[in-house]
């Protein structure tokens, strides 16, 4: 992915070499013009287009803002609600992820979904222990956690 | 046109702060540590972003200056502070704060327990 980025750049200085014009507007030009020529020969490279990680990422970031809005209003509900009506717990997650950066960032995002927090990560790296705030049905909430958060991640990091 | 703006961001920022002291209030309201970490990690998050957003707004649109700080801020908040929240119940955990005693499940007792027995 670092070739085609690497790759792309040198494609707009060419560009900006054949016009001999050292300019912003060159460059965007001729780094759309590189963009286009890597997408059309992407079958010739080992790994994907990197376009499509990027905007993986992009739906990643979109996924973590959302989350935090649904969270924070969530938990605010719950906190001036006249009786308290939560019922704690901790749960362990299976999580398929492997590198440690995933780990990170899958645990991270647990840290803003509603009503949950990481407390630790296993020593065999392939479980997490989550504190959730309101614990109706674990089975169902690490469902929901593996559906969306860990197959974002997966998309950027194996595509 | 200028006077509805100033009045958007002003909402912005006032949501902001309401949604900071919402989140106080549930540090003072919540039974345990775990429980406050909860309302000290998301709420304050969000309600620092609302703030340093109105900011950014405003600088942008009626001071004429981008500044580039308050949007390094807003991402520096939005990456430590879920950390923040984990490490502190983490450390709270393993010094053996107990959970608040209407808890329904605790699944990471069993392993810490054999953990120990290992060592």
């Amino acid at each position: 992915m670092a070739l085609q980025i690497l790759l792309n750049l040198i494609i707009a200085f060419v560009w900006m070499f054949l016009y001999n014009d050292w300019s912003v507007p060159r460059f965007t030009v001729g780094y759309l013009l590189g963009v286009i020529c890597i997408g059309l020969l992407s079958r010739f490279w080992p790994h994907d287009f990197y376009m499509k990680r990027l905007w993986a990422v992009m739906k990643l970031l979109i996924l973590f803002v959302k989350e935090l809005f649904i969270s924070s209003f969530a938990v605010m509900l719950q906190i001036i609600r006249p009786r308290l009506e939560i019922r704690p717990g901790i749960f362990a997650l299976e999580t398929e992820l492997t590198s440690d950066w995933e780990i990170t960032v899958l645990s991270c995002l647990i840290c803003l979904t509603p009503g949950t927090l990481t407390l630790d990560v296993g020593r065999d790296g392939r479980t997490l222990y989550i504190h959730a705030m309101d614990i109706e049905d674990a089975a169902e909430l690490s469902k929901q956690i593996k559906g969306t958060f860990e197959r974002a991640i997966m998309e950027v990091t194996r595509s | 046109m200028s006077q509805t703006g100033e009045i958007l961001i002003g909402l912005v920022v006032l949501i902001g702060a309401l949604i900071s002291a919402l989140s106080a209030f549930g540090l003072v309201r919540l039974p345990d540590v775990y429980l406050r970490s909860h309302a000290a990690t998301k709420s304050a998050t969000l309600g620092v972003l609302f703030i340093l957003a109105g900011v950014f707004l405003y600088f942008a649109f009626y001071l004429e200056h981008v500044s580039a700080k308050l949007l390094l801020g807003i991402v520096f908040v939005f990456i430590t502070a879920p950390v923040a929240g984990h490490l502190n119940g983490r450390a709270a955990y393993r010094s053996g704060v107990p959970l608040w005693e209407r808890s329904v499940q605790d699944d990471w007792s069993v392993s810490i327990k054999k953990e120990r027995e290992k060592q």
